[in-house]
């Protein structure tokens, strides 16, 4: 079973949002996203600097079967990328929530994290996406 | 079997095949110093005998349709007649220059013009372009003249190309490329189209659908008219993905289903060869609508002269898709192919690979597997899953592949389509006997006995193959692309 | 039925197994009023010996003698060894090698492929080739755009010393794709780039500049400068090459202070027939920077559970049947066995007879061209270094002059005219190491002929 800590928000599209002390976001990929995908060979961090919209593709996690988009959870502008994920982007696969940070984002309107589901909304998801 | 050294690894300073280069240098001292390389390639050094009998070697190394039984789903991997290569490689065609005025190829071009013929009648399209130089540019070019169309009509606000979930990778990627949008539709539960969300999707933003018939899933989409009226009548125009045209191949004919452009992969139907992944040819077959914006040069006849069509003939052209005139190689290989089957043969194509495949399919469904959808007819290819498999015992798909080729079967094609799990897209072919299908499903029952017996043993197949299973993660992480020198 | 091994006590059991009567029942989801058109266009079937009587027919009635023709397609000598092996059924008749366990021999002959055009391109990566040198052209341009995140124009120089065919296919390929292909005009007397010519765009967006080295007439052009210029400018540099001729001439990895981002190009100079123009394959190396913005297949070595070496397709998830609508490129084949030939061409020729095949070519179109300017009414039309084309300025339209001694059984070379009408006059010569003195007499006798009669 994946993990799915309750510290962090989730997005349908299997990405994670921890909010920080200073008012922005950390974003990676939930511990399901990154079991369904396997061993990642690449990471294409985002451009830092970029204004985003939520639902905007702006990373790239690819495996050997599978290239996925990682998509911007809320809208805002990139503030930082994990430098790291590019000489070891299995971060992504053994600390999905820590090391494996994906990016950091400045929220554009912080009631944006209400559109997204807690813990228990985001468990049931996969556990029907399981199923089906 | 033994390793193979690189051929890199077999060389000595000095040496090469001396037989194959001038027996002198040439004076090169008029070309001045700043447009000179200053240091050698990095090249094998090795005898002509070294260089026979490395590449024999490796070529041992592979399976083959002329060595293994080859069922590779949607690949359609039949005998390659030896004629088509021997012919299309004499002499007087082998060095015929591309730029050499028409008055010197006309042998060649009424080969070239016979096969536009042949193949516009076998698929019901009005005319036959030869450029493409592969399927997904017959269906690049296919859309680009889609995209002419409706741009020479101001008709702008088409920005969308219909898809069904079920189709080739490459049929969403060619829409980008030709600059549209992307509307994926399902398909039913007895794996035709959805009626339902086609009829939803389709409306003045509707460039056109690409459609593979019969579909990835290896059923004849049943209601390919209705289809075509409700594109039509959406002011839309419908691409066919001739991947599967061996099904139906003199059985029934996508200019008659209403398709308005069409693309056919001769590697496949007309049995030229795969030669390790190319070269292919993906001829066109364009119906009325589409006739001005066909890519140049064709093949044109006046009298009992032939000629190269082009932009002053057809000057609407979406354009060139290649240098010269497409695969030429190719398209004699398809031609002696075409006039050796005849109509007859033709006709028999389909018949017997939609014979061969329901066979399979019913052994194997007689022995315990999963067929998809068993309530339909297979065309020349259907699906297995081992979804059941799997979750019994613990083997996957990609597992009873591998164990196949122990066998010594190319494994069918597995996880494709997307969306059946575990699957395996089986297609026997038409040039197979009875007794190789056999073998096939007595080899199915044998892995799935070993995996009820010793589940890892399977899990760690192949055994005896040149390699065992590989490291691919290795592989995409720690780039090894080319010889770096001795040291590794 | 050719190819067809069943029986009719086959068919008989196989149809029982099945549970239907005939064959055609088997056929009976397709709707009646589209099944069994007949075909009656469609002439009947002949066995072999029929139709090798076509073939052989055919094949000696295209008439072929001394060959002057280059621009594009090159005639050189190809070792019998080559097609040989190249057409053995395991090469020949083998699918794209997604079974990596039993496409061994395709899979590592790939690899050496890529380390040696790698190694003549001095390029950090080379990918398993393309469709042929027009198409590869168009796919280093959708490349260069993707791979110059600086950029945000998709604005491409292409200077009109480009192969014209290789411009239109790429107008063709890249057309619906917002990038802007514009002209940079040569020299008129040089027949190459002035690298002043550039000025206009200094600090201006460019996402690169193609330079094709020798270029369309057969000049060379000064890479050196032409790259540093590009670069400077935040451009990506597109080389597109001809193979044999980087034997001698500096390779796209040395151009300038940091090379060429991308170097492409026509493969069929090494060892595949001209054939009427196909099939050839397309190369096409780049920095390793770029490698995952790169189109087409990619082989790796690897290693597999026993620890020994492997090789695989690599990088896949880039690919049209994973990626789907988000692909590099639509692409799915390489050209597989143009690749297994060109490799062994390499393979036997080394470094050592590559060079001798390239120098043979240059001094054959220097004594070629000498020869034919001291005939009346023939001047070279570019002056300036080459390789093994030249550019000749003929005192009457050059069209139907070589229509004319094509019926004589000499192919003269290319009428330039058929893509600028100011250089009807001009003829675009080539001579490979093929080329012999005898055939050279022949050329110069026809011309001379020819052009002594009033124009």
């Amino acid at each position: 079973m994946s993990n799915v800590p309750s510290d962090v928000k989730y997005a349908s599209t299997h990405e994670w949002v921890r909010e920080e002390d200073d008012g922005t976001v950390t974003v990676g990929i939930s511990d399901h996203a990154q079991e369904s995908l396997g061993d990642l060979v690449f990471v294409e961090t985002p451009e830092i600097g970029r204004t985003v919209e939520a639902g905007e593709a702006v990373a790239v996690v690819e495996s050997v079967k599978a290239a996925s988009d990682v998509y911007a959870p809320v809208p805002g502008a990139i503030i930082d990328a994990n430098s790291q994920l590019q000489d070891a982007p299995e971060l992504v696969n053994t600390d999905p929530y820590g090391e494996g940070w994906i990016m950091r984002i400045r929220l554009d309107d912080p009631h944006a994290l209400d559109e997204l589901m807690d813990a228990d909304d985001y468990e049931h998801l996969i556990t029907e996406e399981d199923d089906g | 079997m033994s390793q193979e050294a690189l051929i890199f690894d077999l060389g000595r300073t000095g040496r090469y095949a001396r037989a194959q280069a001038p027996a002198e240098r040439a004076d090169l001292a008029d070309i001045p110093a700043q447009f000179r390389r200053r240091q050698r390639a990095v090249m094998p050094e090795v005898s002509e005998l070294q260089v026979v009998r490395h590449y024999t070697r490796l070529s041992q190394k592979n399976f083959s349709i002329d060595t293994n039984f080859y069922p590779l789903g949607s690949c359609t991997m039949k005998y390659n007649p030896r004629a088509c290569n021997s012919l299309a490689m004499l002499p007087g065609l082998l060095d015929r220059h591309p730029h050499a005025p028409d008055s010197t190829g006309q042998g060649f071009m009424a080969c070239m013009w016979e096969l536009q013929e042949m193949l516009a009648e076998v698929t019901g399209m009005e005319s036959v372009s030869l450029a493409p130089m592969a399927g997904a540019q017959g269906e690049f070019a296919g859309v680009a003249m889609i995209r002419a169309y409706h741009d020479a009509r101001g008709d702008d606000a088409r920005t969308e190309i219909i898809v069904p979930d079920a189709a080739h990778g490459t049929n969403p990627a060619t829409a980008v490329m030709c600059g549209y949008q992307v509307r994926e539709i399902p398909t039913d539960a007895e794996g035709d189209v959805d009626m339902q969300a086609l009829r939803e999707a389709v409306g003045p933003q509707t460039a056109g659908i690409m459609l593979t018939n019969p579909s990835t899933i290896g059923v004849f989409e049943r209601r390919i008219q209705e289809i075509a009226t409700v594109v039509h009548e959406a002011g839309g125009l419908l691409y066919y993905d001739g991947a599967n045209l061996n099904a139906i191949l003199g059985k029934a004919r996508p200019g008659d289903m209403g398709f308005d452009v069409i693309h056919i992969n001769l590697h496949k139907t007309f049995s030229t060869p795969h030669g390790g992944g190319g070269p292919g040819a993906g001829a066109l077959g364009v119906g009325e609508r589409l006739l001005a914006y066909m890519p140049i040069p064709q093949v044109g006849k006046t009298g009992e002269r032939f000629h190269w069509r082009t932009d002053k003939e057809i000057p609407e052209t979406i354009g060139r898709l290649s240098a010269f005139g497409g695969n030429a190689g190719v398209l004699l290989r398809a031609y002696v192919y075409a006039r050796m089957l005849g109509r007859d043969g033709m006709i028999r194509v389909a018949e017997f690979a939609t014979l061969n495949a329901n066979y399979l399919m019913s052994r194997l469904r007689d022995e315990g597997f999963q067929v998809w959808l068993p309530q339909r007819r297979a065309s020349h290819e259907f699906i297995v899953s081992l979804k059941p498999e799997a979750k019994e015992l613990g083997v996957t798909a990609g597992d009873f592949a591998k164990r196949l080729l122990d066998y010594g079967y190319h494994a069918p094609t597995a996880y494709f389509p997307l969306l059946v799990p575990e699957c395996l897209l089986i297609e026997p072919t038409e040039t197979e006997t009875r007794d190789d299908l056999d073998g096939f499903v007595q080899a199915m029952v044998a892995i799935r006995d070993e995996a009820r017996q010793d589940r890892d043993f399977v899990k760690g197949a192949p055994y005896n193959m040149p390699v065992r299973r590989l490291d691919e993660v290795k592989a995409a992480k720690e780039l090894d692309l080319k010889w770096q020198g001795e040291a590794d | 039925m050719p190819f067809i091994p069943h029986t009719d006590e086959d068919i008989r059991q196989m149809l029982a197994g099945i549970g239907v009567d005939s064959i055609n029942a088997l056929f009976d989801e397709i709707p009646a009023d589209l099944r069994d058109p007949g075909l009656p266009g469609i002439p009947a079937g002949v066995t072999e010996m029929e139709i090798s009587r076509v073939m052989n027919a055919r094949a000696t009635g295209d008439i072929l003698g001394p060959c002057f023709l280059g621009a594009g397609a090159y005639r050189h000598h190809v070792p019998a060894a080559v097609w040989e092996i190249a057409t053995r059924g395991e090469y020949y008749s083998a699918y794209t090698p997604y079974q990596a366990e039993a496409s061994q021999g395709t899979l590592q002959l790939i690899y050496e492929y890529q380390s040696m055009m790698a190694g003549l391109m001095s390029m950090d990566v080379s990918n398993a080739s393309l469709y042929d040198g027009a198409s590869a052209l168009a796919e280093s341009v959708l490349m260069a755009v993707r791979a110059n995140r600086k950029s945000k124009s998709g604005r491409i120089l292409v200077p009109d010393t480009v192969n014209p065919l290789y411009r239109d296919v790429t107008r063709t390929i890249v057309g619906n794709q917002g990038i802007e292909l514009e002209t940079v005009t040569s020299n008129a007397s040089t027949g190459a780039l002035d690298v002043a010519t550039l000025k206009q765009w200094d600090g201006e967006d460019v996402a690169a500049l193609v330079i094709q080295q020798p270029n369309w007439f057969g000049r060379l052009e000064e890479a050196q400068a032409l790259t540093d210029w590009a670069q400077r400018n935040g451009a990506l540099v597109i080389a597109v090459v001809n193979p044999t001729a980087m034997a001698v001439l500096t390779p796209p990895g040395e151009w300038g202070a940091n090379g060429a981002d991308i170097a492409c190009g026509e493969g069929q100079p090494l060892g595949i027939p001209l054939s009427s123009g196909g099939p050839y394959f397309g190369f096409m190396c780049c920095r390793r920077a770029f490698v995952r913005q790169m189109p087409g297949r990619i082989v790796g070595r690897t290693v597999d559970l026993e620890g020994r070496t492997g090789y695989t397709l690599t990088l896949q998830a880039r690919e049209q049947h994973i990626r789907r609508s988000k692909a590099t490129s639509n692409i799915c084949t390489n050209q597989g066995l143009m690749v297994t030939a060109a490799t062994m061409y390499l393979a036997l020729l080394g470094a050592e007879g590559l060079e001798r095949v390239a120098g043979h070519c240059h001094a054959n179109t220097r004594q070629l061209t000498e020869r034919l300017t001291d005939l009346k009414g023939v001047s070279l039309r570019f002056e300036g270094p080459y390789f093994h084309e030249r550019v000749l300025e003929l005192d009457r339209p050059t069209e139907p002059l070589c229509q004319q001694l094509a019926s004589q059984g000499v192919l003269a070379g290319y009428p330039l005219g058929r893509h600028d009408k100011r250089l009807s006059n001009a003829l675009l010569v080539c001579a490979t190491e093929t080329v012999t003195e005898a055939d050279m007499d022949r050329f110069e006798e026809a011309l001379g002929h020819a052009l002594a009669r009033a124009a």
